[in-house]
């Protein structure tokens, strides 16, 4: 039995819960999750309004700045990181991801195609009248 | 090494990897309160996750009506967007200031907090009854059906969270920072930064992508 290490858990981490850091360092984080969040939040709507960016670029890059958005909130506002304190708090967030990934792919994809297979209405009335 | 030894090793180490892992015991209660609604959040997520569905399915099924480009306001979004993330950023403050039992920055941290989330709600507001005095209602098209619903269910979510905040600082105020009002606290903090994480899908997706659309 003297080969085996002995490994102690100290605590788990809750949600939205820190590491313990001083004050100071905690108001810190807080503002560096602001200003990145504010940077990006600018740039989604710069973006959005300019001429000057190639016009079918902008739907991808406001969706990789939104995903981008919300990382930096559930890193500097929720505090998820991927610690070992905190894997039961990131593989639930990856489960709804998941279900939220299925829930409006799922949708898109299928209605999408539903509305390629319909004939258009007045066809449609035709073939049943 | 005895017979009782092996058989108390037999459940910490049930692999057989070598490593004995000592288990404090059941997690706190602040953990698991914390966790339990962590996982509320994320049913509420996919929750919206069906609006947003609904509203990618519906957003070009006008009935021609309005398309999004012709009634969103992009400066009404710009000064929601920055109060909600504000108030997001005071919010923390405010917790960060209940955990070292501050009072004074407590206060003031939930109520800058309460201000920014009324500015938003009265902007929010304007925006709906300017719409549905044009005319404009949800009744009008499945676009604005699936566009009133999204949004609405998001406001009514932060009318919720005023609410609750409002209720915080009164029962700090009559109870004190006991470990309970704390942990009620903590929930509450999450509750609002999540909020904040779908205004983010919302203006992207509904506001910006919608009256590119």
């Amino acid at each position: 039995m003297s080969d085996q290490t002995h490994a102690r858990i100290e605590h788990d981490l809750a949600p939205g819960e820190e590491e313990q850091h001083s004050v100071g360092e905690r108001v810190i984080g807080y503002v560096v999750g602001l200003v990145l969040a504010l940077l990006l939040t600018a740039t989604s709507f710069f973006i959005a309004g300019t001429d000057l960016v190639w016009q079918p670029s902008i739907p991808v890059a406001l969706i990789v700045l939104a995903i981008a958005q919300m990382g930096v909130h559930l890193v500097f506002f929720l505090h998820i990181t991927t610690g070992p304190d905190n894997t039961n708090n990131v593989l639930a967030l990856a489960f709804g991801l998941l279900i939220v990934f299925l829930v409006v792919g799922g949708t898109v994809w299928i209605m999408g195609h539903l509305n390629q297979n319909m004939p258009p209405m007045d066809q449609f009335i035709q073939m049943h009248s | 090494m005895s017979m009782t030894a092996t058989v108390g090793h037999a459940h910490a180490d049930p692999h057989h990897i070598g490593i004995v892992v000592e288990h404090p015991g059941p997690a706190s209660k602040r953990i698991v309160t914390a966790y339990g609604f962590w996982v509320f959040l994320l049913s509420d997520i996919v929750m919206f996750s069906c609006f947003f569905a609904a509203y990618a399915v519906l957003v070009h099924q006008t009935a021609d009506g309005p398309k999004g480009s012709e009634i969103f306001e992009q400066r009404n979004v710009v000064i929601e967007t920055v109060c909600l993330l504000l108030s997001s950023f005071t919010c923390g403050m405010a917790s960060i200031a209940a955990d070292v039992r501050n009072r004074l920055w407590f206060y003031l941290g939930m109520a800058v907090t309460c201000v920014l989330g009324l500015i938003f709600l009265t902007l929010e507001f304007r925006e709906f009854a300017d719409l549905v005095s044009r005319g404009y209602g949800p009744s009008r098209s499945a676009f604005l059906t699936s566009f009133f619903s999204l949004v609405g269910c998001h406001g009514l979510h932060v009318s919720a969270g005023e609410l609750w905040l409002l209720t915080m600082m009164a029962q700090v105020f009559a109870k004190g920072f006991r470990a309970d009002i704390l942990r009620r606290m903590m929930c509450f903090a999450l509750f609002w930064h999540a909020l904040d994480i779908i205004w983010v899908a919302i203006f992207s997706v509904v506001y910006l992508l919608g009256s590119g659309v």
